[in-house]
């Protein structure tokens, strides 16, 4: 055992640690670019997706199944290969400023998420009763007073637990950035195996970060969805 | 028949039975009644031992129920049980709920059950259903599916907890004529239920509870025209202005 | 975009064969079928575990599916990878990895499902079958199950899709399913990466969207019988209360 765990500690020393720290980063970049653009994307989708006008609907909706119907791996694939040989030049250069192994996934994955973000803010604003919007209407208030004070603080407490559960795949999905050359954890992890074959101390450090933060997240969304609770009768 | 001994049930800081004493005889026919909340559903329910309690003892029989070593399984053949919910199995057709019990917990062969279920579909008058499925059959009639499953294993007593109390008013009166062809026929029954014509009618005694004792055991002719404990004078007084 | 389809069909339907093992969409849906065949009596027995009052099999089931649902499943296809020949003693295919990773992956996922297919089962039901003398054993295998795998086809229904798209991580291992396949299209040809990936996203998105819809239409099917409005023979239930609304 001691053995075994000074192997596992001997990978954080240079120069793995190096790799690591920065397949670490990586990671967290990713999440955050993928989850700023999800969150956005999402927002307006949903909006759209309420909005009446049916053309935006099925266009919405239309957008939704194809990504909830397609894999990530193909949707980083796409991006990466395709969409990055298709774009006109200028486009591509501002992109591989950024690295193209690290923005095409970030926004892959992006995009994707806001689909399953969007669906978790609809059925948010669905699961509100009109008798809530009809109340407050009767009271005084604004459509848009109403959407603010009354609808949306409790469509966000109905879906706060489907989207802390996208969020936690949504981190987990950056790890597929690596089939594409993205040095986030994985590939770091793979990366030192690679050179020191401690296969199985590289991976328990993969392993354990990843699960920290899945269930830190995880333990966030219970947490979150016990006190925001809207006690039914 | 059945015989409560000093039983105690606490629902974490709330007690639902308090020191009930009482007594089943064989044939007897008691009606439970009471307020809501008055524990009525938790002492029958402690009977089969869908609830258990903390202090105190039950006796089927002269058999202690809560016995170290008893087959709770067997024990609860011996015991029928009307839901207020029916609680029907909806993947089954009436005649496989009725056997269900028979052919597994009594191995029985399946044209000794059948044949058994299709008698006691008769007694409730629901031959012709045999092969449907609850979902098709009124509230009423899956009650008396209900009661002909229970009398599938030919218990000895049955409780009837609130049988009626889910029904539409115009299908009470068929259950309860089978529960009153029951009685006729000598089986030992507690009833817990708001039917007071039919306590009136079939009840050889009526025990009143609330916040969890039982405050008054009487003969329906005494507890109807004069009750003696204030707080069952007060529910009777309250019937008769309905 | 049509000549690639029409020029390299057969790659991507069956990959190498038969000059080589199976591969392209044909080992997808193998991978698929044998994954969810595989998995699902695992996963009722896992379900069993996680609702046990033992702890000896409670804590065991849960710490697996918690693991399992916060690992990425690129990181389970490479424990996979490592650990399943040093378990058996000799060297593995990438396609035995790759069902090892999709099996317990899908096992501890449908586990939940599962689990709460059974607990949607209402309390009366197995209070009413206890009451009539059947055993915690003989409740669960001729009242509960029955009626919660029945609800619950929906459910696999979509899980089966999932496990489709879970499939495509062979990529990673080069197993020859259909997105490595597409990969290895793309390396041929190499000017049309575009029409390449858009042709097996398509290829994934048709397979996927008409399952999904399969799923919707048992959904209906199930929540009609469960309502009463359709009996289990299947014929048509007149409720003309329901059929005003």
């Amino acid at each position: 055992m001691p053995d075994f765990l000074k192997s596992v500690l001997s990978l954080f020393n240079a120069p793995y640690g190096e790799i690591l720290l920065q397949g670490c980063l990586l990671t967290t970049w990713l999440t955050v670019f993928s989850f700023v653009l999800a969150v956005m994307l999402g927002t307006c989708l949903a909006m759209l997706r309420v909005s009446g006008n049916s053309f935006c609907e099925r266009v919405v909706a239309a957008y939704v199944s194809y990504q909830q119907n397609v894999p990530m791996l193909v949707h980083i694939l796409l991006w990466y290969f395709g969409v990055s040989n298709v774009l006109p030049i200028f486009m591509q250069d501002t992109l591989n400023y950024f690295g193209s192994e690290f923005i095409y996934p970030a926004i892959a994955i992006g995009l994707c998420m806001a689909a399953y973000y969007s669906e978790d803010i609809r059925s948010g604003l669905r699961a509100i009763p009109h008798g809530q919007h009809e109340a407050s209407r009767s009271l005084g208030l604004s459509y848009l007073k109403s959407m603010r004070y009354v609808v949306i603080p409790q469509a966000l407490r109905m879906c706060a637990p489907p989207f802390i559960n996208h969020t936690v795949l949504l981190f987990k999905n950056t790890s597929l950035a690596m089939a594409v050359g993205a040095a986030e954890m994985t590939y770091a992890v793979r990366d030192i195996e690679n050179q020191t074959f401690l296969t199985f101390q590289a991976y328990s450090i993969a392993t354990l970060f990843y699960l920290v933060v899945s269930l830190a997240l995880m333990a966030l969304g219970s947490y979150v969805a016990h006190r925001t609770r809207i006690p039914t009768r | 028949m059945i015989q409560f001994s000093k039983v105690n049930k606490w629902y974490g800081e709330y007690q639902a039975l308090v020191e009930v004493t009482a007594a089943v005889a064989q044939g007897e026919v008691v009606v439970v009644c009471g307020p809501s909340g008055s524990g009525k559903s938790t002492l029958i329910r402690t009977v089969n031992r869908l609830e258990e309690i903390q202090k105190g003892s039950i006796y089927l029989n002269g058999q202690d129920i809560h016995a170290k070593g008893l087959d709770l399984n067997a024990f609860r053949t011996q015991v029928g049980f009307v839901f207020q919910q029916f609680n029907l199995f909806p993947h089954l057709s009436v005649v496989e709920n009725i056997c269900l019990a028979p052919l597994t917990v009594r191995q029985q062969s399946k044209a000794e059950a059948r044949s058994k279920a299709m008698a006691l579909l008769e007694r409730v008058g629901l031959a012709h259903k045999a092969e449907a499925y609850p979902q098709q059959l009124s509230g009423g009639q899956q009650q008396r599916v209900a009661i002909a499953r229970a009398l599938a294993m030919d218990p000895p007593v049955m409780l009837f907890d609130e049988p009626t109390s889910a029904l539409d008013p115009e299908m009470v009166g068929e259950v309860l004529a089978v529960m009153k062809e029951l009685a006729r026929e000598g089986m030992t029954m507690v009833c817990v239920t708001h039917e007071m014509n039919f306590a009136r009618e079939v009840a050889d005694r009526i025990w009143f509870m609330d916040k969890g004792a039982i405050l008054e055991e009487a003969k329906p002719a005494v507890f109807f025209s004069a009750p003696e404990h204030p707080r069952a004078q007060a529910f009777i007084s309250d019937l008769r202005n309905h | 975009m049509f000549e690639i389809i029409a020029n390299n069909w057969q790659q991507l339907l069956v990959g190498q064969y038969p000059q080589g093992a199976l591969g392209g969409l044909a080992l997808t849906m193998i991978l698929s079928v044998l994954g969810l065949i595989i998995a699902f009596p695992l996963s009722v027995v896992l379900a069993f575990c996680r609702i046990s009052p033992y702890k000896v099999l409670n804590i065991p089931a849960t710490i697996l599916v918690y693991v399992v649902r916060g690992l990425p499943l690129v990181m389970l296809v490479f424990w996979s990878y490592f650990l399943v020949p040093v378990l058996v003693g000799q060297s593995v295919s990438g396609f035995t990895a790759l069902i090892c990773t999709l099996v317990i992956y899908e096992a501890a996922y449908l586990s939940e499902v599962v689990r709460a297919g059974i607990q949607s089962i209402p309390e009366g039901q197995v209070e009413a079958a206890r009451s009539l003398g059947m055993s915690y054993r003989k409740t669960m295998l001729k009242v509960v199950l029955p009626q919660a795998l029945y609800n619950m086809v929906p459910s696999l229904i979509s899980q089966f899709v999932s496990l489709i798209k879970e499939t495509s991580i062979g990529y990673v291992i080069s197993v020859q399913e259909i997105t490595f396949s597409a990969n290895q299209i793309n390396t041929q040809l190499l000017t049309k990466p575009f029409e390449v990936f858009a042709i097996l996203a398509l290829t994934y998105y048709i397979l996927c969207f008409c399952l999904t819809q399969f799923a919707k239409w048992a959904e209906r099917r199930t929540t009609q019988k469960r309502l009463g409005l359709r009996s289990p023979k299947g014929g048509e239930l007149n409720d003309p209360v329901l059929e005003s609304q």
